[in-house]
């Protein structure tokens, strides 16, 4: 297993990260390492395994994994479903109010319409 | 310590109830605690004494009222800093987020608020709730309270530390691969994951969606259930909260024990185990035995597998998670250039060095042409392991393993080598990935002082089970010296 310096580059572009030249040079070789670990897994067969994304369909009650796959509850009102899973009835409410979010971001304009601030996108 | 370093929710109540001690006497003596021995341990980030004395207030006024007493009136918590708190800074151990005021509190939190506890402060952890040892906090470690030149475990080390200190009588921590079940090892407490789905997750500032779980540590377990009570349960404002009735987990704590089968897997009891560890939790094991129990052999095979497993999954999770730290809604903003730079730099000089480790491998694994070979491989062998449980449940009602494979380690012993980091997790990431629920209770200590832990697994959404002979471990006693 190799990473060179432009797989390095090439992933910190893909995250939107600027390395510094030090971090460059560590996160080559660890990454190398890590990577050869997890090689372990092809010992493995894994041709006729589902894969997992998540152990939710086993979390959750029954009747949701039936609405989860049919999109509607066969055997139930769409009340007493939504009433014993976790869909939340689908009526639009206040998230949060705009100006305690606005507050907090690190350049914003308050009023008269709220909006966050960035460095300028488009030249024209 | 003074005598309420070492109150449980029960002698709280009793003492409120005879008006022995006020809630505001009582949040003052914590206070006061946490002012003189945080200096040397660094479990708080911030404390948050308005909000905690308007509650104590408010539970003396009922008290002064003869109204009944919520079911946590008066207990002092602590919370870890990945948990939003309306009105306290919350960081997530992170330069990223440093002044980052929450406008909101995680569901676990408001439950925990309408219950009358007192809400003392945040508490320290690694960055984003990354690592095992709490030396990636971008705040510097926590200090283990049983050997202050040690690794309190991570990442909930503060929330661990804190109840062992006594500067707290709970704490809620979180646990993606093993960051509540090993701090509760190495800090020598009842440190609790619930199953996945059990606790809402709102609120909670994500690392790795599919895994990670809110917990709480106590004194007691007695307390682990008391808090699980008010916390547990369905939440609209998080769709993989889990619609199942949540049961007295009180009530079960007490039911007998006798005839339980327990598991135990030879996989976790070889190379790479401490051999101190391993007397201890065979002993542990011998002593259950004793209370009627029937330790049984069992095979758990793709164990060996559940390190890469579990570090393919939740970096590639987490990649996609912190892409929401830009610098354009919250926290830090790099300043120069254009937006994608500002980008960049933002997050090139908030993240600290283990998250961008984890970011790079995530999106290395989730990246064109390499995609199937290590993400779509890692979710098949992730289905695998929980197949090892399924079928481990279908022989035995639980499953018994050391939590960690070591002791407390020296601060700046592993910091060098992130591989040799992740091994710290390799009895904890299994339970993880296949979503069942696990508890860590105190099983004696190892060199004279050094606490170790006794995992018990249960399946999912038998929280009350594992409960209950975590229970009876803790009142058989026996396993100190």
């Amino acid at each position: 297993m190799n990473i060179t310096r432009e797989d390095v580059l090439r992933v910190a572009e893909l995250a939107n990260l600027e390395l510094t030249e030090a971090e460059i040079a560590t996160y080559g070789p660890q990454l190398a390492s890590i990577l050869s670990f997890c090689e372990k897994l092809n010992e493995l067969d894994t041709a006729s395994v589902e894969p997992l994304a998540q152990v939710l369909e086993t979390a959750q009650a029954p009747e949701i994994a039936q609405v989860l796959e049919t999109g509607r509850p066969a055997t139930q009102s769409a009340d007493d479903v939504t009433a014993r899973q976790n869909l939340r009835p689908d009526e639009p409410r206040d998230a949060m109010v705009i100006a305690e979010v606005i507050r907090r971001a690190p350049e914003a304009v308050e009023a008269p319409t709220p909006y966050f601030r960035v460095p300028k996108v488009i030249d024209r | 310590m003074s005598a309420t370093a070492s109150w449980t929710v029960s002698t709280i109540r009793a003492a409120l109830e005879a008006r022995r001690i006020s809630a505001r006497e009582l949040a003052g003596e914590f206070y006061a605690r946490i002012e003189s021995e945080n200096p040397r341990l660094n479990a708080f980030l911030a404390l948050s004494p308005e909000r905690a004395y308007a509650q104590a207030d408010a539970i003396d006024a009922k008290i002064a009222r003869g109204e009944p007493l919520p079911a946590l009136a008066g207990v002092p918590v602590a919370l870890k800093d990945v948990l939003s708190t309306r009105g306290t800074e919350t960081t997530a151990g992170s330069k990223i987020l440093k002044g980052y005021v929450p406008p909101y509190d995680a569901t676990a939190i408001e439950r925990l608020d309408r219950a009358g506890a007192i809400l003392l402060g945040k508490t320290n952890c690694d960055e984003f709730a990354m690592g095992s040892s709490n030396e990636n906090s971008a705040y510097g470690p926590v200090h283990n309270p049983a050997a202050l030149d040690r690794v309190p475990g991570g990442s909930s080390g503060g929330s661990a530390a804190a109840v062992a200190a006594g500067l707290a009588v709970a704490a809620l921590g979180t646990d993606t691969g093993g960051s509540i079940r090993q701090p509760g090892a190495l800090c020598g407490v009842p440190a609790f994951m619930p199953t996945y789905g059990r606790v809402s997750r709102y609120g909670l500032i994500a690392f790795a969606s599919s895994l990670d779980r809110i917990g709480p540590f106590a004194r007691s377990v007695e307390d682990v259930a008391r808090v699980m009570e008010v916390i547990a349960g369905r939440d609209p404002l998080d769709a993989t909260s889990a619609g199942h009735a949540v049961p007295s987990y009180l009530a079960e704590i007490d039911q007998p024990v006798k005839g339980l089968r327990l598991g135990i897997p030879s996989e976790y009891f070889g190379e790479g185990l401490d051999s101190a560890i391993r007397e201890k939790v065979e002993r542990g094991i011998a002593r259950l035995k004793d209370l009627g129990c029937i330790p049984t052999p069992i095979e758990m095979r793709h164990t060996a597998c559940a390190i890469p497993t579990y570090y393919l999954v939740a970096t590639a999770e987490a990649s996609s998670n912190l892409a929401r730290f830009d610098g354009v809604r919250y926290g830090l903003r790099a300043s120069g250039g254009t937006l994608a730079d500002m980008y960049r730099k933002t997050r090139g000089q908030g993240f600290g060095p283990e998250v961008k480790r984890r970011i790079m491998l995530g999106t290395y694994a989730l990246s064109a042409g390499y995609y199937d070979a290590y993400y779509l491989k890692a979710q098949k062998v992730r289905a695998l392991i929980k197949g090892d449980f399924d079928r481990a449940f279908h022989q035995v009602d639980l499953i018994l393993t050391p939590t960690s494979p070591v002791p407390a380690f020296r601060l700046g012993e592993r910091t060098a080598d992130p591989l040799a980091m992740y091994l710290a997790d390799i009895y904890t990431v299994t339970g993880s990935l296949a979503g069942v629920t696990a508890i860590s209770v105190p099983c004696g200590k190892v060199c004279g002082t050094l606490p170790v832990g006794l995992q018990i697994i249960g399946p999912h959404f038998e929280e009350g089970r594992v409960l209950r002979l975590a229970r009876a471990f803790e009142r058989a006693g026996g396993f100190e010296g």
